[in-house]
């Protein structure tokens, strides 16, 4: 049998007509409405110009982006919604997380950093998501970034109303009649947290407590060695990234101060210089004007080396923040195999069950001459329930073993990547400050030459 | 007993900070040394004279000195040599003195340093007698002489409060709030008004001058912290990648250490500096009040005199048996008043010299405390630029190792 791998959203959708993959993403803009919202922009959008085109490859037909109207614009809450999306498809993928929803108060979403910040963060997201070999192919990405008008509302809404949904279900299950249906295949393929089935979630919970508690050893277990090293690797290098990513930061901002401060002693010996100069009156002053000049001029200089320095640095930043990103995208994808699992060990647990009771009510009908009609019926239910059951288990499997080769094939493609973007961010990083400290020793060298006379003097 | 030379010592226009060839007179403030306990803790200061002018009494002295005698030697010149500018104390500062951290110890001996060598090569206050009996006197007269001053300044409290009082007094005077009683002199008008303007200006430079030294050790600490956690971030990867990320960690402390030393030498040699000079343009408002004061104490007396002398003509041509009295009266006056006159001139033309000194100081102090900063600086970014341009061929190794694995 076949399982989608899709949620129910597509059901609603159109099917797509161009197979192209999202453009890559370059710019995010927010502009004023009274809520939110965010343009997405690609390549070779201008600006001021209210629709774009992206520069595709030659095979791709160019799409229109972002419409006029500012209702077509994203809100926050789309982008919630995209990345509970692609959490739902994507199960095992180390999908790139998205920024944080930041509950505050209207007064400080109206400030203009807070907005810069959240532009830039989003706009890092979209290009992380974009630049993933699998998701930047997706479906709902590319809905995200180009459909026109608003977004259809999510299929993924609070668990309030699902429970409503199901509340009405909730007697039947509680008799534990499996038979009324309520296990669709597809649905095996979502966690049940979060789903809508209550009993499901119950029944799981049961199974990770057995599990925990070691009472009985489950039947299928996570054996893969190899695989749990590298999550272990993959811990390891979370614990680790989040300190470095958190003191580069601190170290970037430390060259900031250093920086603007040194503008700001610029500065100072500017306005010193133009007093001195108004008010000369002596011959040494008019030395002493030209030496602060020069002094003044050198330190502006080296304050704008220091600020280009830092944009370089900021980019070192970047990939440690990225990949902690990742780690965390990881953890998430090594959860989705466990639940998978978990979801196995169930349904496998409860066949068992199952195929015990019918056993029981078989042994006990034969004893009866002629069978026990009301015995033999119930056997016959219960035998349909291990049917669905069994197709509920073979899904969950295919599912759990999807799920294994994303994790896998992530695994790799990470070590792949790290490694290279690690050294990159690390000769990238060493250059610029060897260039950069270089021009600033060069322009106090002179200024050293210059006032050299001073320390002759005073030996 | 070693002859003296006895050529006449020079006079200015010498490098401010250093003594002359010879005749010479040398002084030197060092090893600080913390004495008492808790409140009444102070710190006493070695202060070695080196000197051939047949006025010491031989070539080397070494004496003890805390704090308060520099002051009691500095207020004692500010009374005896109006006009001149007497060289800036480092602050009393009642509040770091608890705290005596090695960085406030080394500022205020250098400050001290450099004031006791100011004054030793000032052409006038060199020649101080109160300079000899501080340089050359022993503990106990020191003592005795700096607790008989106690009558006029009491307590560092009261101290503080007199030289607040003085400083507004200093303002009010100099800006004409007192009354009438002011000279108008353009030039001096004009130099009035630069040295306002001008401690202004420095006071904002020495305020960005200390708070890049406080930057430069934010840096350092920011770059320790930084190289420890990429030497462990660096556990984590393996082989060559790994060592590329423990090399700029080890190099990352490195420098750490480098930006410590330069924040160090940046508060010594260019922040410190120009402190002194806020300092001495402080003390130069001092010297506008003493003017001020001394300008209007011979315009009262010439006023007096000439009211006497008019008083007296009356007298005469009344022909009062009090002429004799007022003639003595008024022949005293004159005196006063031709004193006052004489008082109010050597100020005036002390500080016209004393202030084309003060400009080549200045010049040649700054210029020297620029070189000092630059040539850290670029040191600094050479150490820099060395220490992360080391790590190269280990990425280098690494790049390399990639391509062919």
């Amino acid at each position: 049998m076949a399982c989608p791998i899709r949620g129910p959203f597509f059901a609603a959708m159109p099917p797509p007509d161009l197979p192209a993959p999202p453009p890559p993403i370059t710019a995010v803009s927010p502009y004023p409405t009274r809520r939110r919202r965010w343009r997405p922009r690609t390549l070779s959008s201008q600006a001021g110009r209210p629709t774009s085109h992206t520069s595709l490859p030659p095979a791709s037909v160019r799409a229109p982006l972002t419409p006029a109207r500012p209702s077509s614009g994203r809100r926050f809450r789309d982008v919630v919604t995209l990345a509970d999306q692609l959490a739902e498809a994507y199960r095992g993928f180390f999908i790139p997380p998205r920024p944080d929803k930041n509950l505050v108060d209207s007064q400080i979403m109206q400030k203009h950093e807070f907005v810069g910040h959240r532009r830039l963060a989003l706009e890092k997201y979209l290009r992380r998501l974009a630049e993933h070999p699998v998701i930047g192919k997706s479906d709902e990405l590319r809905v995200f970034l180009q459909a026109k008008g608003k977004l259809p509302l999510p299929t993924t809404t609070d668990v309030a109303s699902r429970m409503m949904d199901r509340a009405v279900r909730l007697p039947k299950q509680l008799f534990g009649e499996w038979a009324a249906a309520q296990v669709v295949p597809q649905d095996i393929v979502q966690p049940a947290k979060g789903g809508r089935d209550l009993l499901r979630i119950f029944k799981e919970l049961k199974q990770a407590v057995v599990n925990d508690w070691g009472g009985v050893k489950p039947s299928v277990v996570e054996e893969d060695k190899e695989f749990l090293d590298r999550k272990e690797k993959m811990q390891d290098l979370e614990r680790q990234l989040t300190p470095a990513s958190q003191q580069a930061e601190a170290l970037i901002r430390s060259q900031q101060d250093v920086g603007e401060t040194m503008g700001g002693l610029g500065l100072a010996f500017i306005k010193l210089t133009k007093f001195e100069t108004e008010e000369t009156v002596y011959s040494s002053q008019r030395i002493q004007a030209a030496d602060t000049k020069t002094v003044a001029t050198a330190a502006v200089k080296a304050s704008r080396l220091y600020q280009e320095l830092n944009a370089h640095a900021v980019k070192l930043l970047d990939t440690l923040h990225e990949y902690l990103g990742l780690t965390i995208a990881a953890r998430s994808a090594f959860s989705d195999r466990t639940s998978a699992l978990l979801t196995v060990q169930t349904l496998m647990s409860d066949l068992k069950t199952l195929n015990t009771r019918v056993e029981k009510l078989e042994a006990a009908s034969s004893k009866i001459f002629g069978g026990d009609r009301s015995r033999l019926r119930k056997v016959d239910e219960l035998r349909e329930t291990i049917r669905v059951t069994e197709d509920a288990k073979s899904c969950a499997i295919r599912e759990y073993e999807r799920i294994k080769k994303n994790n896998r094939n992530e695994l790799d493609r990470l070590d792949r990547e790290k490694h290279d973007d690690f050294l990159s961010m690390l000769k990238g990083f060493v250059i610029s400050q060897v260039g950069y400290s270089e021009k600033i020793a060069s322009v106090w060298a002179t200024i050293a030459e210059e006032t050299s006379r001073y320390a002759r003097d005073n030996n | 007993m070693i002859s003296p030379e006895t050529s006449p010592p020079r006079s200015s226009s010498q490098s401010p900070r250093s003594p002359s060839a010879a005749p010479f007179l040398s002084i030197s403030v060092t090893d600080p040394v913390k004495l008492g306990n808790g409140v009444q803790a102070y710190i006493s200061y070695r202060v070695i004279t080196r000197t051939n002018l047949p006025e010491f009494q031989g070539p080397e002295k070494i004496v003890i000195r805390r704090y308060s005698d520099f002051v009691w030697l500095h207020d004692r010149l500010a009374e005896k040599y109006k006009g001149i500018f007497i060289p800036p104390l480092p602050e009393k500062s009642a509040v770091e003195k608890f705290r005596f951290s090695a960085e406030f110890i080394e500022m205020r001996r250098q400050a001290l340093d450099i004031f006791i060598n100011r004054i030793a090569s000032h052409p006038e206050l060199k020649q101080s007698e109160d300079l000899r009996t501080f340089l050359q006197e022993d503990e106990e007269t020191m003592e005795r002489a700096r607790s008989q001053e106690t009558g006029i300044f009491k307590k560092p409290a009261d101290l503080i409060q007199i030289f607040k009082d003085v400083q507004t007094k200093v303002s009010d005077v100099v800006l004409g709030k007192e009354k009438p009683v002011e000279e108008t002199d353009p030039d001096y008008e004009k130099l009035k008004h630069y040295i306002f303007g001008l401690e202004d200006h420095l006071a904002e430079t020495q305020k960005q001058a200390f708070r890049l030294v406080k930057r430069h050790k934010e840096l350092g600490q920011s770059l320790s912290d930084f190289g420890k956690a990429i030497k462990l971030l660096g556990a984590c990867e393996g082989n060559s990648l790994g060592k590329v990320f423990s090399e700029l960690g080890a190099k990352s402390e490195l420098l750490s250490i480098k930006l410590q030393k330069e924040a160090h030498n940046l508060l010594m040699n260019f922040e410190e500096p120009l402190k002194d000079y806020v300092r001495a343009v402080q003390s130069i408002k001092v010297t506008f009040a003493d003017r001020a004061n001394a300008f209007r104490q011979h315009c009262e007396l010439a006023e007096t005199t000439k009211l006497k002398e008019i008083n007296l003509d009356k007298l005469n041509l009344m022909r009062s048996d009090k002429v004799r009295e007022a003639e003595m009266e008024y022949r005293e006056l004159k005196a006063e008043s031709e004193q006052a006159t004489r008082r109010f001139e050597t100020i005036v033309r002390l500080m016209n010299e004393e202030i084309v000194r003060f400009q080549e100081q200045k010049t040649a102090d700054m210029g020297l405390a620029f070189h000092q900063f630059a040539k850290g600086q670029a040191k600094l970014a050479n150490d820099i630029a060395d220490a992360w341009r080391s790590v190269l061929p280990k990425i280098e190794a690494c790049t390399v190792s990639s391509q062919h694995g």
